[in-house]
């Protein structure tokens, strides 16, 4: 269930309270994002749409932990993110976000398997388990046999699914995607979408999306709006 | 070590600027592997002279004799416990580039004083007796394929002639450090042979002393000895001595510094261009190295490990040409007998470009470590 009243009932996955961000640009303060309430449950799927600078990625850069907000509250799994320390907060991270990004983001001179395992290196598991969670992850997205190629040798939509399996490789608490089919054709922007929507449903996932692009926003539970700054409610696509 | 790919896919990803800089700290530490050795020969002396012997050479100059009846007054001095003579003879073998130098010794003190020299017993026996004889280094025996048994003709530019020899053994230092060029013959046959001018003279003697301690203290005794006579004399530590020779030849220490300043200078500034570089183009992947959840430490690390590793192979590589140039011997023809280059010396510019290595990645290590996520990924 995902409300954007600020009046959840405090068991959500995502609990976001009054939530500010100011910029200073020269000697204009630009308010990004105001008094901005939002929860969601673990297992939902949401779309943030609205014009270019309307602040989806600044919220969703708040919701990861890499960025701070200049008001407010954000509460992830009990865990409360504004007021932890930089290396909280990268640990934090670590744990429970998986990142996927419009531009892939994959590091060239890393194999796929490579760039899959980085959220690994993190973690006490052997080389042995790294490996079969890597494969597991490239499994899920359709590229166990790719493992060994390096990003050059793919297709913008295979990078964009090995950046998939690099977010879930961890099994994070949510997945936060900026625009992950917005460097793609339709064809391989249906395929990621597809793989998403997979992730909710046989997966449990919990993914909060930004995206330009309405096809893509319909594939979410809930799409909101970004306006002046605060969120507001969209269509609700049923999923399941 | 679960991240050492890390470092080694980006050591890699520019190959041509890795070979470059890797090729700037090779040339760099093998000029300081060259200018160490260069070094190293120049302070040969100062390095093998032994403490407790003192040179008695004099007072004018090196190069004017000493009477040999001062033999028996050094003897007689309280704390010397042993005396020697040598001339340099300044001949020439075949060709005036093939230096090395020869000298006209005493036979028996002479061995004793330098133990530091190793000759078979016979073979020395066989130069004792052996009027003519003569004894070689070993280094000497490699450069002009010689043997025992040899006879060796030497032209005298101080002693005019031509003065044959036979080689009745091979000596060699016992320390790496050991000059192993010198070419040695007997005082008496110099004596027979020379101007009626130079009979009873020697070029300088050494003393050996019973307590390094008492070493100034003897050596003013023996100048006050012969203060006033026609022949004074001037005495100081072979260390001493050996100093003033290589401050002959201007301050070596000081240009060899300066050069190997300049080049390390140069060095750093190159690396620490490669690596500002280098971090700039990937400020987006560190990014997502740190949005993934690695810490502001492990970027600062990552980019150090790659600087050192450069520093490492680069430096390594340089140092490794430059002792196999140096194994390759004296490239003057003789004036630099020892060239060497020591363990301390390659310990030394490793951890020059160690060093240099660290001051270049730190700034750009630094900057990666502060990098904010958020400012790097929104940069296209």
């Amino acid at each position: 269930m995902v409300r954007v009243d600020g009046r959840g009932d405090g068991n959500s996955l995502v609990r976001v309270r009054g939530l500010d961000k100011k910029y200073q640009r020269g000697s204009e303060e630009i308010h990004v994002l105001q008094g901005l309430n939002l929860d969601v449950d673990a297992g939902d799927f949401v779309a943030f749409m609205g014009p270019s600078g309307s602040g989806k990625t600044t919220l969703l850069n708040l919701l990861g932990g890499i960025d701070l907000p200049s008001a407010g509250s954000i509460t992830v799994s009990g865990d409360e993110i504004t007021h932890m320390s930089a290396s909280k907060l990268t640990a934090w991270r670590a744990r429970h976000v998986g990142f996927i990004f419009q531009m892939y983001n994959l590091i060239p001179v890393l194999t796929a398997f490579q760039n899959v395992e980085l959220p690994l290196l993190l973690t006490k598991l052997s080389k042995a388990e790294r490996r079969q969670h890597v494969e597991a992850a490239l499994g899920i997205v359709g590229l166990a046999d790719r493992m060994h190629h390096y990003p050059r040798q793919l297709s913008g939509g295979q990078e964009q699914r090995v950046g998939i399996a690099r977010a879930i490789v961890a099994d994070p608490t949510f997945l936060l995607c900026d625009e992950p089919t917005g460097d793609l054709d339709r064809k391989s922007a249906d395929e990621v979408m597809d793989l998403l929507t997979r992730l909710v449903r046989e997966h449990g996932k919990t993914v909060l999306l930004v995206t330009h692009d309405p096809v893509a926003a319909q594939r979410a539970q809930t799409v909101l709006h970004l306006d002046k700054g605060v969120l507001v409610e969209g269509r609700a696509a049923e999923v399941r | 070590m679960k991240y050492r790919h890390l470092i080694f896919a980006n050591f890699f990803r520019k190959k041509i600027r890795t070979t470059l800089t890797l090729g700037s700290f090779a040339v760099a530490l093998f000029l300081f592997g060259f200018l160490a050795t260069v070094r190293g020969a120049f302070n040969q002396g100062l390095e093998v002279a032994g403490a407790n012997r003192l040179v008695v050479v004099n007072k004018v100059s090196i190069i004017q004799p000493l009477p040999i009846s001062y033999k028996e007054k050094l003897a007689q001095t309280a704390g010397v416990t042993l005396v020697t003579h040598a001339n340099w003879f300044g001949g020439v073998y075949q060709d005036e580039r093939n230096f090395f130098p020869q000298f006209a010794i005493e036979d028996e003190t002479y061995r004793q004083m330098f133990p530091e020299f190793i000759v078979p017993d016979d073979q020395w026996k066989a130069f004792v007796g052996d009027r003519v004889g003569a004894i070689v280094g070993q280094d000497l025996v490699k450069r002009f394929h010689w043997k025992v048994g040899d006879r060796i003709p030497i032209k005298g530019t101080i002693f005019p002639g031509t003065w044959e020899f036979n080689i009745d053994g091979i000596y060699k230092g016992s320390r790496p450090q050991d000059d192993t060029t010198q070419f040695w013959f007997h005082y008496k046959y110099l004596e027979e042979r020379e101007n009626p001018y130079w009979k009873g003279l020697i070029g300088w003697y050494t003393v050996r002393i019973d307590n390094p301690d008492n070493a100034a203290r003897i050596a003013g005794t023996i100048d006050d000895l012969f203060a006033n006579s026609p022949w004074e004399t001037k005495t100081e530590t072979e260390k001493a001595f050996a100093a003033g020779f290589v401050k002959q030849a201007g301050n070596i220490e000081f240009l060899i510094m300066s050069i190997g300043g300049v080049v390390f200078f140069t060095l750093l500034l190159v690396t620490g261009n490669t690596m500002a570089i280098a971090v700039r183009e990937r400020m987006r992947e560190l990014a997502v190295l740190k949005a993934v959840g690695f810490s502001d430490g492990f970027v600062l690390a990552l980019v150090l490990g790659e600087s050192l590793l450069l520093a490492a192979i680069g430096g390594g590589l340089g140092l490794l040409l430059s002792k196999l140039f140096t194994l390759r011997g004296d490239p003057t023809g003789g004036m630099m007998p020892y060239f060497y280059l020591s363990p301390a010396a390659v310990i030394l510019g490793l951890l020059a470009a160690l060093a240099v290595g660290v001051a270049a990645g730190i700034l750009p290590a630094w900057s990666a470590m502060r990098l904010r996520v958020v400012d790097a990924l929104r940069r296209v």
